[in-house]
């Protein structure tokens, strides 16, 4: 591994912005908490919620600073880091980029001083509102921040084209031809001609074939990051006997979004994974480290990736199990493409995306399972009497975090060797096209030269071209030491003062209890085992108060 | 979604197809409106961190100067946010070599803008003298070497930098960090800290307001010094920055109103009406954007060692397509944005006061 300009700069990418991935998801999810507690506190006028309205708020912003603060770094990092891939993507990347500015941020940090500050200056209603907006803002962000990189896996409602430039005078005053019009020439440097993308039609590019797909998936990965939060913190107040009521309910409506999102994530997921097949098989098969083109595909459980072997080591699959994903075939038969039909030039690298997509997909098994089973035990009324249980569910926040890191991981690491990725040569009947050697080939875009001859390149752009060429290697890994020592500041700082908050927990409501869906599935479950047991002992049912599941 | 898409069809077709050179114009003074927007709104909360350690005495004073621009910070930096993505879509030959051109610097930046957000957000969590003191310093620190940076990079660019063939930068660092550049940068750092002397002026009271009064007079003072020399600097330092001027003498009227804001603001202190101070630090502010970019006019990033290296609007614009776009989005975008912009300030407005919700 040579620590080279990409590499640094690809190091330094994936710091800042795995860094910066550990807020948004938190902030989008908690946002929906709090649109739903901020309605049911309008709705019912429950002094409970307005209690957990606060608390979680208090958090929110707190998550939320980070997030604004790492996250501008992004977007300065296409620009310092990338200046290539800047000039090669900006007319259509930019665009979904200055829209997130104009659509949502100002949305998301204008209303945002009214979510946090407001609570004294403006009524209920306006501040409800406020929580909307902001909710609103953070899901707009995500929108335009996928669709700008769902553009750079499968391109659509754009164009290759290769550049003109201005002729500048000696003192830079562009020259006229001779009929008074400003002249321009093919831009050529070093006898290849500078090509960029740019847009012909907005929309296609913006519902690209991946858009849709991906934006769900990741946005279900931020309702599972934001439940999975709120069930850590209330079981770590079960477990220790504090704030018990507050985090029961907490508890138990978490849960629903969390069992929810959890199933709902799966079958999002298997969409998307036949979308990632369709149009970057290459990805797909490195996720499965999958070489064998023929014949029936089996779905690797277990395995050590080898590829100069060309084959898994160690393997545990299922026979056929990734023809049926893939194709949704019953037959359990139907061919896949492997890896062994990409250029090996082209490959993706393997251990990477073998690895986050299994951990990903591991971690949303296991969040299904854990989830049904908790439904389970509150309808049964045992829940909270499983302290084990209550355990998994503190430590389970790392492993929501990880999924959603390890998911953009796949996303990002599969797509390689391409930064912007070409699309497949198809024929008519939408197949790909094999070349010569038995090879998918993908688009390519011809361009003239001055001298009449023509230049032909892929209709993408390479990892390896897109750095900035002014910058040296030292410089970036001057930033890269710069941004881990602020980030690992930062990080001990936030886990510092979250720990604070959550230490001294919810205010006391102002004033008593009323009812509200989620206490009422508490009770409905307690009162089905209350019944059980007194069934069971031969002894009358007692009434269960309102207020029976605290303590 | 569906709603936003609608209006954009309908913008669309409502639009006129507008030549690329001149919707690349529209998008220069698009940029130009949003730095202005940026550099007024930013300017006031970034002075008030430079001033923080020097003018409040104790911890409550502290938190009332911080607090006077807690609602408003961070849709202010927004400003600067959407002017790089802007930059990037409509002009990202020039986003590309000005962002990896200056890297340290901007590496600095960012470092600077990061501790300054969080430090807002975490001094207040933990009631530790110490623990304050340290982000009362990075807050200072973050906010007076952010401005500090803008205005070193103004100064460089009024003189041009080293580009090659390709528009890649082809200087060094330390070439960035020469007198005119540095001077520019302690400007800037005097303007702001002017323009937010008078914002903190207009949202305290008491005991305290009056002493920003002494601040608000050396601020003045020394920034129009400053002011004195960068101006007669730049004009032997940077002879091209005069030219659009002089081909278009109607715009003479810029450097002579921001000379009248300039000789207001002392005025309008002395007969305490600060509130005209404030609106007149404003317009100063906004003729100093405003005289820079019509110096770069018609180039974005001027080349020093050779001038038919420089880029211009035209070689670093976007194509017509996505320039007519995105100008759709600024005009859906724009209104929304003023409309609950001002909202946001009516509903913050009046003196600071400290309660539970505040930092």
């Amino acid at each position: 591994m040579e620590f080279d300009l990409v590499f640094l700069s690809r190091l330094q990418f994936a710091l800042t912005i795995m860094f910066h991935y550990l807020f948004p998801p938190l902030t989008i999810g908690l946002g929906v908490v709090l649109v739903y507690l901020g309605a049911m506190s309008l709705r019912t006028g429950d002094a409970a919620y307005r209690q957990a309205q606060k608390f979680w708020t208090r958090v929110f912003g707190l998550n939320f600073a980070i997030g604004v603060a790492s996250g501008i770094v992004m977007e300065f990092q296409f620009g310092t880091n990338w200046a290539t891939y800047s000039r090669f993507v900006g007319d259509v990347f930019g665009s979904a980029l200055a829209a997130e500015g104009i659509f949502a941020f100002f949305l998301e940090s204008g209303f945002l001083a009214v979510l946090i500050f407001g609570w004294n200056r403006v009524g209920p209603k306006m501040h409800f509102f406020s929580t909307c907006m902001v909710a609103m803002g953070s899901i707009f962000s995500s929108v335009w921040i996928v669709v700008a990189n769902s553009w750079q896996q499968t391109p659509s409602g754009s164009a290759i084209v290769p550049m003109t430039r201005q002729v500048l005078g000696d003192n830079g005053q562009p020259l006229l031809d001779a009929n008074g019009e400003v002249l321009t020439q093919p831009w050529v440097i070093d006898g290849v001609p500078v090509m960029r993308a740019e847009i012909t039609d907005f929309w296609e590019m913006v519902f690209n074939p991946s858009t849709v797909h991906r934006l769900t998936h990741v946005l279900l990965g931020c309702l599972v990051m934001g439940a999975f939060f709120v069930l850590s913190i209330s079981a770590w107040y079960i477990l220790k006997n504090k704030h018990v009521d507050f985090a029961k309910r907490s508890f138990t409506g978490a849960l629903v979004l969390a069992a929810i999102s959890s199933i709902a994530i799966a079958l999002s997921g298997h969409r998307q994974a036949q979308n990632v097949y369709e149009y970057q098989p290459a990805k797909l098969a490195a996720f499965e480290g999958h070489f064998d083109s023929e014949g029936a595909a089996d779905l690797t459980l277990f395995g050590i990736p080898d590829a100069e072997e060309e084959a898994v080591q160690m393997r545990i699959a299922i026979p056929g199990a990734l023809s049926f994903m893939v194709h949704d075939d019953l037959s359990f038969s139907e061919p896949v493409i492997g890896l062994d039909k990409i250029r090996p030039e082209d490959r993706p690298p393997l251990w990477i995306p073998f690895l986050s997509w299994r951990l990903m997909v591991g971690a949303g098994t296991f969040f299904i399972a854990l989830t049904l089973l908790s439904c389970a035990l509150l309808w049964r009324g045992t829940l909270f009497e499983h302290r084990w249980l209550m355990w998994i569910y503190v430590g389970n926040v790392l492993l929501a975090v990880m999924a959603n890191q390890v998911g953009w991981v796949a996303a990002e690491v599969g797509r390689q060797p391409w930064i912007v990725h070409p699309s497949i040569v198809r024929n008519d009947a939408g197949e790909p096209v094999l070349d010569a050697q038995g090879f998918i080939q993908y688009e390519r875009v011809t361009a003239t030269l001055p001298d009449g001859s023509n230049d032909q390149r892929f209709a993408g752009l390479r990892t390896d071209d897109g750095v900035s060429k002014a910058v040296e290697a030292e410089q970036v890994a001057a930033s890269i030491v710069m941004f881990l020592f602020i980030y690992l500041l930062l990080g001990a700082v936030w886990l510092f003062v979250l720990n604070k908050k959550i230490q001294t927990g919810p205010d006391p409501p102002d004033s008593g209890f009323g009812t509200s869906s989620a206490t009422s599935l508490l009770q409905l479950g307690a009162r089905r085992t209350a019944e059980q047991r007194m069934a069971e002992a031969g002894t009358e049912p007692q009434v269960i108060a309102n207020n029976e599941v605290s303590p | 979604m569906i709603c936003v898409t609608n209006l954009l069809l309908l913008g669309q077709s409502m639009i006129p197809d507008f030549s690329r050179e001149t919707l690349a114009f529209v998008w220069f003074v698009l940029l130009a409106v949003l730095l202005i927007g940026y550099a007024i709104l930013d300017g006031f909360d970034l002075g008030v961190g430079i001033l923080h350690p020097f003018v409040a005495q104790n911890d409550h004073e502290r938190r009332l100067v911080m607090n006077s621009i807690g609602p408003l910070w961070d849709g202010n930096e927004v400003w600067l946010v959407t002017f790089g993505g802007a930059l990037f879509a409509a002009f990202p030959e020039a986003y590309a070599t000005v962002f990896s051109g200056f890297y340290l610097a901007l590496m600095l930046l960012l470092c600077a803008l990061i501790l300054r957000a969080v430090s807002l957000e975490f001094r207040g969590k933990v009631h530790s003298p110490r623990w304050r003191k340290a982000w009362d310093l990075m807050f200072f620190a973050g906010s007076t070497l952010a401005t500090f940076l803008f205005g070193v990079a103004v100064g460089n660019m009024m003189l041009g930098v080293p580009l090659d063939g390709n528009h890649e930068f082809v200087g060094r660092f330390t070439e960035l960090l020469n007198p005119y550049s540095l001077a520019v940068g302690i400007m800037a750092v005097l303007a702001f800290a002017l323009h937010g002397s008078i914002y903190l002026y207009l949202k305290t009271e008491g005991e305290f307001q009056q002493r920003l009064r002494p601040v608000m007079w050396r601020m003045f003072f020394l920034f129009a010094a400053f002011y004195a020399v960068i101006t007669t600097w730049t004009a032997i330092a940077a002879p091209r920055s005069l030219t659009t001027l002089n081909e278009m003498p109607i715009l003479w009227v810029v450097p002579i109103l921001n000379l009248l804001a300039v000789l207001n603001i002392p005025r309008a202190i002395h007969k305490g009406i600060e509130g005209h101070a404030f609106f007149s630090s404003s317009c100063m502010i906004a003729a100093l954007v405003f005289l820079f970019i019509t110096a770069l006019f018609p180039f974005l990033v001027p080349a020093s060692n050779d001038p038919s290296h420089s880029l211009t609007i035209l070689n670093a614009a976007s194509s017509q397509k996505t320039l007519k776009i995105m100008l759709l989005i600024a005009l859906l975008g724009l209104p929304c944005v003023l409309t609950y912009s001002g909202v946001i300030y009516w509903t913050f407005r009046g003196k600071v006061k400290l309660d539970e919700t505040s930092y």
